[in-house]
């Protein structure tokens, strides 16, 4: 893919909307965002398994009482065979069956997908606000301000971030708290990053300067003016963000330097399931799949929301995505070459 | 106002030395520009930035705007135009030189003491889709000049607001819509109601009408002028369309490359150009008319406008001018009233254009520089 | 002799918001040689128009015809269209970053395209040919500037460089799509210059598609004047510029500042060009129109003749003779509204006065100029 055929379709595109014309009236970008996510049936797909899933981590103590197995309880009897090893679903009222010492396995997916989502969604939200305050100001104030913030940013993205995680959690000791500040110090900087470049962007539109030509102070243009256009790429950047924070935990802890045990968390569930792949399948297929299933749902809604907000991925077809770009076109004898397109060609050339 | 009839009314003057009034009572002046310079670093080099050249954006720039008149001022790109109107308007710092406005010197003034003045310096922007925030209502764009000065709040703003948009012509009702659910001269008159709403003074438009359609040009134009009758508005009008500009304006500056080639009542200025840039540009700019483009004398510059960074000695003008001669690169033309113009219309120009002379025919004589 | 006969072209894009209706059964002709202007504002369709000839609008539903040279341009192959593209029609943009590589030298990209159509072309002589071309073109020392990059070059010598290109394969037709637009007074004069020299010495016919009169008035020979993805008014240059006849164009007129003398009040057209989506009935002017009848509302016009030289062509429902700015076709034009406009129309009419200040309209007094 050359920059001018990139730059064709990006043209293409626009030309696409200038036919549309006026076609957004009546419609915020919000309002807009969702008519066109509603549409995505892989994004609305993901949303409602987030939503079953938050429901299920929400419920958890309701099925504590349905089931009548609390998450920490171990049951010898019922929930282990007489060879000592967990007892698989269906059997004795344990519908996902039992773990290695005979504790509920449902309830303990359930509890241990509070912790990651929790988990998750805090780092996410601690890590966005940061971010976007680092990259505004990085990308407003310029200068001084943005080289040492720009420097910082670099610096963290820099570093090797699972090793600095393990050594963190060494040191500090593993806890809840130690996870969350750990994840939430590696979301910032790159979220830091985008925000600035977005920033600079926006800095040099014309509102910008209507509102310096109005009085309007530093802080008034960030928060009114920048703040709002940054909120769509954010939001996505965050949705992103979410299952990388969940498998991020998971991973800590599958190493055992993050939720200790009986605290079930996906990642120890994980962890103790390896003990026993041979003898209890479910142990690890039923956590490893509810963070599967969470990640690639976060992950899909994400480039759901993105491509309903940028007009670009919509183009003229309704439904089409253009998640990947196309090739470049082969060329044929007496064509163009692909590095060298026609320059006639000026938009995106048809799919076959 | 006793001494001032006339086309000397209309006029702003700019000489060289101490700006001379013709005509125009202290009083009536709104905006005087004293030899504004705006020169912007060049800087190169990765780690260590180090400036290696000015761009010369303005140069010694000096003009007077009466009340409740419009000055036009017309150039193309890189003439500096912008950015003598957005130093006019305090957004970017001078270099050198002094802007008074309504008898105060305004220059460089900081951020706070400049807030006063800001409510009686108002712009329009040439883009009517990225000068209005589109993640925000309308109503709240309009209400942001009343939000920062607080002027206005609550109901009282909102009152304020919705009598603006109506006497824009927009419908009141449509308060709460985004700017992406308006055309483009409909989002025109947005920024036209948030320049209108702390009744300033001075309006600086910045090609207000050069990104609409043709059918809606005329709209805002109309629009501008009613507003200026109704207010007491003084307008700096910059603009690239002649034909616009001779319309809205009471005189006209043309900037070349930083400087002022020519300056006057309008009239004089469209009749009998004296600088052979103005006449190259009034030549060049098409008319709807295919009789008159038929017949008219293209005077066809050669090259492209040098780079301001590195501006051509004594007259910019001279590597493209078909009358340029040797003392044209040597020595820099004065502001002044030329073959017996009235002292309100003048030229910066050793060899000024005579009417009706045919600098057409010149052109070729000239080999290709670029 | 013809040589692009376009028949009835509609073009339509699918969108998620609606069937954008981009063009809406759009036929004229281009003779070798001749120059046609297409003028338009911005979603008139102009452009998606002459895209779609060349086969650049992909994803679009188009029907009808394009005969160019004995061949259906809609009917062609993407292989057989690579062929025309270039050699036989090509094609000017307003803006030439995007169309010439940015890292690629100037000259290398001439004799590339070049050679990329006839591969016996030696790269020595298809280097020679660039400089030529460059230098046919008016780019001064052009053996040198072969060797620049385009950000070398300034706006005017990049549109001389995208000419220079489109000229590269001696095309039988060239479509220039707002090629001035983003230049100034001066250079826009230089390359119009260039264009009609060129013209001249080529027998190329020209298509030039532009929202500028004034670019129209200088090189047109026929002039198109397209309205919400439909003509209008199709004429010789002169008529559409002295005896108009459909309202748009009269009014597109009207509305320049050259038109009326400095300091008056310009006299613009009322109203909002429409969404492509959501059409008004009737004829699409109708709403803006200040010569509204009742027909206007429910009834589409076709193109037919009207005026006295044959050539002249408007989608109105206006008397045929009632074209010019003349007062006897005023009064044709009044006579006709006042006959046949009914209470909707009226309707209509009164909305359209009320819109801005300064319209004129037939029937109602004071111009709407209430305020």
């Amino acid at each position: 893919m050359s920059i001018t055929e990139v730059e064709f379709e990006a043209q293409g595109a626009e030309a696409a909307q200038e036919v549309a014309g006026r076609r957004i009236e009546g419609r915020s970008q919000w309002q807009l965002t969702w008519a066109r996510l509603r549409r995505d049936k892989v994004a609305i797909g993901s949303l409602i398994v987030i939503v079953i899933m938050v429901a299920l981590a929400i419920a958890a103590p309701a099925f504590v009482s349905l089931t009548g197995h609390p998450p920490n309880t171990a049951y010898p009897i019922t929930g282990q065979d007489a060879a000592g090893n967990p007892v698989g679903p269906g059997t004795n009222g344990f519908w996902l069956g039992t773990d290695g010492t005979g504790r509920d396995l449902f309830i303990r997916i359930l509890y241990g997908a509070r912790i990651s989502l929790f988990v998750g969604v805090l780092t996410t939200a601690i890590g966005t606000v940061a971010g976007v305050a680092v990259g505004l100001m990085a990308g407003f104030f310029g200068g001084f301000v943005d080289n040492v913030l720009a420097r910082i940013t670099d610096a963290v993205l820099a570093f090797p971030y699972i090793v600095l995680a393990l050594a963190l959690a060494v040191v500090l000791g593993p806890s809840l708290s130690v996870i969350i500040a750990v994840i939430s110090f590696f979301a910032w900087a790159g979220i830091a990053r985008i925000v600035r470049g977005q920033t600079l962007s926006i800095k040099e539109k014309e509102y910008i300067e209507a509102a310096r030509s109005l009085g309007a102070g530093p802080f008034r243009i960030m928060f009114f003016d920048i703040l709002p256009n940054l909120l769509a790429p954010v939001l996505v950047l965050a949705t992103l963000y979410i299952p990388q924070a969940v498998v991020f935990e998971a991973t800590l802890s599958y190493l055992g330097l993050g939720i200790q045990p009986p605290t079930a968390s996906w990642g120890n569930l994980l962890s103790d399931a390896q003990n026993f792949y041979q003898q209890a399948w479910w142990y690890v297929v039923f956590p490893a799949a509810a963070l599967l299933i969470t990640t690639l749902a976060f992950n899909l809604l994400g480039d759901g929301i993105r491509d309903a907000m940028d007009p670009r991925t919509e183009r003229v077809l309704a439904g089409r995505r253009r998640r990947k770009r196309r090739k470049p076109r082969a060329s044929g004898p007496g064509g163009p070459t692909a590095e060298f397109p026609d320059p006639v060609r000026q938009v995106a050339p048809p799919t076959p | 106002m006793p001494a001032s009839t006339g086309p000397a009314d209309t006029a702003p003057v700019s000489t060289g030395q101490p700006v001379a009034l013709e005509g125009i009572l202290e009083e009536d002046v709104l905006v005087r520009v004293e030899h504004v310079t705006k020169h912007f670093p060049v800087r190169a080099g990765g780690l260590i930035r180090r400036t290696v050249g000015q761009v010369q954006a303005v140069d010694d720039v000096s003009l007077v705007i009466p009340r409740g008149k419009t000055l036009g001022l017309v150039g193309e790109t890189g003439s500096g135009k912008s950015t003598l109107a957005r130093c006019v308007a305090g957004l970017v710092p001078v270099t050198s030189g002094r802007v008074i406005f309504d008898g105060r010197d305004v220059t460089n003034l900081s951020r706070r003491a400049m807030r006063p003045v800001r409510r009686d310096v108002q712009m329009i922007f040439q883009d009517p889709y990225s000068s209005l925030n589109p993640r925000r209502r309308v109503g709240a764009i309009i209400g942001d000049p009343f939000a920062i000065h607080r002027t206005a709040t609550g109901g009282e703003r909102k009152r304020r607001i919705q009598e603006l948009m109506e006497r824009v012509g927009l419908n009141p009702e449509h308060y709460n819509r985004f700017p992406a659910e308006f055309s483009g001269g409909q989002r025109q008159r947005i920024g036209v109601a948030r320049a209108l709403a702390l009744r300033p003074k001075l309006i600086i438009c910045d090609e207000p009408v050069s990104a609409l359609d043709v059918s809606i040009q005329a709209q805002v134009l109309n629009l501008l002028a009613d507003l200026q009758q109704d207010y007491g508005l003084t307008y700096l009008f910059i603009a690239h369309d002649l034909e616009v500009v001779r319309h809205v304006s009471d005189s006209v500056a043309v900037m070349y490359l930083g400087r002022i080639g020519e300056l006057g009542p309008r009239d004089d200025v469209y009749d009998t150009p004296r600088h052979p840039y103005t006449a190259a540009l009034l030549s060049a700019a098409p008319a709807a008319d295919p009789d008159t483009a038929a017949a008219r004398q293209r005077i066809i510059l050669t090259g492209d406008v040098p780079s301001p960074i590195d501006p051509p000695s004594g007259c910019r003008f001279h590597p493209r001018c078909p009358k340029a001669r040797p003392l044209c690169s040597e020595q820099e033309p004065q502001l002044e009233p030329r073959l017996g113009d009235a002292p309100t219309h003048v030229a910066a120009c050793h060899f000024p254009v005579e009417a009706g002379e045919d600098l057409a025919a010149a052109a070729p004589a000239r080999s290709e520089v670029s | 002799m013809t040589l692009l006969e376009v028949r009835d072209l509609t073009v339509s894009f699918n969108t998620a918001d609606g069937v954008v209706q981009a063009v809406r059964g759009v036929s004229f002709g281009v003779d070798a040689g001749r120059t046609l202007g297409i003028v338009g504002e911005s979603g008139s369709g102009k452009t998606v128009l002459t895209q779609t000839l060349l086969g650049l609008t992909p994803g679009a539903d188009i029907s009808g015809s394009a005969r160019f040279d004995e061949r259906d341009l809609l009917q062609l192959t993407e292989e057989e269209m690579r062929h025309i593209r270039g050699e036989r029609i090509s094609v000017i943009f307003q803006d030439p970053l995007t169309s010439l590589h940015p890292l690629y030298k100037v000259g290398w990209q001439i004799s590339e395209l070049i050679r990329a159509h006839d591969k016996s072309v030696s790269k020595k002589d298809a280097a020679e040919r660039a400089v030529e071309l460059l230098s046919r073109v008016g780019i001064p020392r052009a053996e040198r500037r072969v060797n620049d990059y385009p950000h070398q070059f300034s706006g005017g010598m990049r549109q001389r460089a995208m000419i220079a290109m489109a000229l590269a394969l001696s095309p039988q037709m060239i479509i220039a799509d707002e090629p001035t637009t983003a230049l100034d007074a001066t250079v826009q004069a230089q390359i119009l210059d260039l264009l009609l020299r060129l013209q001249r010495e080529s027998g190329t016919a020209l298509i030039m598609i532009t929202h500028d009169l004034g670019v129209v008035a200088d090189i047109a020979d026929e002039v198109l004047v397209m309205y919400a993805g439909r003509a209008a008014e199709k004429a010789p240059k002169r008529e559409v510029f002295y005896t108009p006849h459909h309202p748009y164009t009269k009014g597109l007129l009207e509305s320049i500042p050259s038109s009326s003398a400095a300091g008056d009040r310009l006299r613009p057209i009322a109203g909002q060009p429409p969404s492509l989506i959501n059409l008004p009935s009737g004829c699409k002017f109708h709403p803006r129109c200040g010569y509204v009848m009742d027909r206007c509302l429910s009834e589409e016009p076709d193109l037919r003749q009207v005026g006295e030289s044959g050539f002249h062509n408007s989608a109105c429902w206006l008397p045929a003779g009632a074209a010019g700015l003349s007062e006897e076709a005023e009064e044709l034009r009044e006579e006709a509204v006042h006959e046949e406009r009914g209470e909707a129309a009226a309707e209509v009419a009164e909305a359209v006065a009320a819109d801005v200040p300064g319209v004129a309209v037939v029937g109602i007094e004071g111009e709407g100029a209430a305020e």
